[in-house]
């Protein structure tokens, strides 16, 4: 990745297998928490459907900071205006009532959306825990055109020679072991 | 072409060959940024930086000397640039509907289109957002259109509307950009995936390090969808929000219900007949012709005559209510649209936009690539004049006779407006050369579907899963 001296790559060790198809990758997926692995991942090109419910991954909680955010937004863009047009410095422009609300409803509307908008972006970087530059590559063509299924070593009970055994039975068309 | 013999289960044609590979779309979307630009390219984008270098002496130069450069007189206080500002803005609502409207749609073949599109509407956004900036004069200025704590101890006023645009462009260009990118970021990784040296570092950099790990496209896919809801009240409310500029006011023509949903159409309509025009070049220059199919094209000239057919319904309405509305200044102002000295803008605005489209109700036209290109650049026209006519035939003549005027361009109003075309150019064709055109990894997902509907595949496994 970036071969920076302050951006020490982090190891990762499991066993990774690849295929060439999304549906091998989403037979595999099926399996692998029935054979008791943890913690599997898959790294896929783009999003293929059924995959986190496979590997038991759980809903993201994204939609909710823009939720949270959004209404936020809307109240902070709200009080502002109702403060500096009514409170901090009141004009009388036309006529109008101090605290104009339908004339504040279009600022109200885009504080919110801004807010939210940016925010979800923020959260999405936040959940994936980008930027990341020290967690490495396992394959080039995992953004191209393969699929790949890892299964991270874990913990004592970590039997590498049944993980490879399990991914060589899917229909793997390379199987590697990962130690960095 | 076997391949459009072969339909879905919603009848519409294959979006893509299902003969290609995933590892294809990657190499031919690439392609372009790989190689080194052709002499195409270089003739564009030489007249575009032409072009916008003059439109940044011309700006100078109206620094210096004042908006008075312009045509611009005293019943006629806005012209070429507001008609600028509102033309570009409309540009940039066609790409946020493909892109978020028509992904909460499930309109799938938005795909091949959805990137280019936005980032035209990112550069019509910032072509438009020079347009206020310089109108004001004294665009040294500007920040005071924010409110800021300031030793006057005031404020803006929120009751303005053109405060509410200054709210609305930019968070449309924030949210637009968050968009982009958010799409942007998975086909990063795959261009860092395929380069080396420098080039890595920089798209490595740009995708923050994206891997694709099904964890993170879980929140990804979420977070696109949240970004689209949020895109698409955005859009109509920006535009809505740029005709509240003019309805709120007592003008007759301006003062109008009837001007935000107009606005929006208008606004789409242009912007469709702009993502066209690009389009026609872009998958000829790039050799796209494989992706950005005919049936993509046929789409959107579907939803140019739809949104041109609205707007002409809003044309004869307003001409219908004004007189039948009994008032005499607004029945004035149409009919000094229609048959007084601006009458050649207003027949400009009705035939490009009204007539022109009306083409498109055939299969064959809608088809070719000659008849679109035409159409799309002849819509633009219309709607640059529509609000032309808009802005200047309202303000030339009023309620009194002695406030009338007529308004006559300078050569600087000409500079404005073929300047701001460079600019815009200018960012695509950079964007074109450097950026992904199509977003690859919605392209695979579509390219997988297609296999399947073709029979290219094994019949599916995860049905297998899921039974």
């Amino acid at each position: 990745m970036l071969e920076l001296p302050f951006l020490k790559p982090k190891p990762v060790r499991g066993i990774l297998a690849l295929y060439d198809s999304p549906d091998d990758l989403l037979n595999a997926a099926a399996l692998v928490t029935e054979h008791g692995f943890r913690n599997v991942d898959a790294y896929t090109p783009y999003p293929v459907h059924g995959l986190s419910e496979a590997l038991g991954i759980k809903k993201s909680w994204v939609p909710w900071v823009t939720l949270v955010m959004g209404l936020t937004g809307a109240a902070l863009g709200l009080t502002f205006e109702i403060w500096t047009s009514a409170i901090d410095w009141p004009i009388n422009v036309g006529g109008k009532p101090m605290v104009s609300l339908p004339a504040f409803i279009p600022i109200t509307f885009e504080s919110g959306v801004l807010i939210g908008g940016t925010m979800t972006l923020a959260a999405l970087l936040l959940a994936c825990g980008l930027p990341n530059f020290q967690v490495p590559i396992l394959d080039r063509d995992l953004t191209n055109d393969r699929f790949g299924l890892f299964i991270p070593e874990t913990g004592p009970a970590w039997n590498e020679e049944r993980a490879i055994q399990f991914l060589r039975s899917t229909k793997a068309v390379d199987v590697r072991v990962i130690r960095g | 072409m076997n391949e459009t013999a072969i339909v879905n289960v919603t009848g519409e044609p294959l979006l893509i060959n299902p003969n290609k590979t995933f590892a294809d779309v990657n190499a031919e979307v690439s392609a372009p940024i790989e190689r080194k630009p052709g002499r195409l390219w270089w003739v564009f984008f030489s007249i575009s930086l032409l072009l916008t270098l003059q439109f940044a002496a011309e700006i100078t130069y109206q620094i210096i000397k004042g908006v008075g450069i312009w045509g611009l007189n005293h019943p006629v206080g806005w012209a070429v640039d507001i008609t600028s500002f509102v033309f570009w803005i409309g540009i940039g609502h066609a790409g946020t509907l493909i892109s978020a409207i028509l992904h909460l749609f499930r309109q799938r073949w938005r795909t091949a289109i959805n990137r280019s599109a936005e980032a035209m509407t990112i550069f019509a956004v910032m072509t438009a957002g020079l347009f206020p900036l310089i109108h004001t004069g004294r665009p040294w200025f500007a920040y005071w259109l924010i409110p800021y704590p300031n030793w006057r101890y005031l404020w803006v006023n929120f009751r303005s509307p053109l405060v509410w645009d200054v709210f609305a462009v930019s968070t449309y260009l924030t949210i637009s950009l968050c968009f982009w990118y958010t799409g942007l970021i998975p086909d990063f990784a795959s261009l860092r995936d395929r380069s080396s040296g420098w080039k890595r570092g920089i798209y490595a950099v740009l995708s923050m390090g994206w891997r694709g790990s099904e964890r993170h496209w879980q929140h990804y896919e979420r977070a696109y969808m949240m970004l689209a809801g949020l895109s698409t009240p955005l859009v109509l409310s920006v535009h809505s929000i740029v005709s509240f500029d003019f309805a709120t006011s007592i003008l007759p023509g301006w003062h109008t219900t009837i001007f935000p949903p107009y606005f929006v159409a208008g606004a789409i309509f242009s912007g469709f007949a702009m993502v066209v025009t690009l389009l026609v070049i872009l998958r000829k220059v790039f050799k796209m012709e494989e992706y950005i199919t005919l049936h993509h094209l046929e789409n959107m000239n579907k939803i140019i005559l739809v949104t041109g057919m609205m707007v002409g319904y809003a044309y004869a309405t307003e001409f219908f209510i004004a007189l039948y509305s009994g008032n005499p200044f607004e029945r004035f102002v149409f009919l000094n649209r229609a048959g007084g000295p601006f009458a050649w803008s207003y027949w400009i605005m009705v035939s490009c936009n009204v007539l022109v489209p009306q083409v498109f109700w055939f299969k064959r036209f809608r088809r070719s690539l000659v008849v679109m290109f035409i159409v799309s650049i002849l819509v633009n026209v219309g709607m640059w004049f529509e609000r032309f006519t808009i802005i200047v035939t309202s303000l030339h003549r009023d309620f009194l006779p002695p406030n009338w005027s007529y308004y006559k361009p300078t050569i600087f109003d000409f500079s404005v407006i073929v300047g701001s075309f460079g600019f815009f150019f200018m960012w695509f064709l950079l964007f074109c050369r450097f950026f992904p055109t199509i977003s690859m990894a919605e392209v695979k997902q579509v390219l997988w579907n297609a296999k399947k509907t073709a029979g290219k595949v094994p019949a599916s496994a995860t049905e297998k899963i899921h039974a």
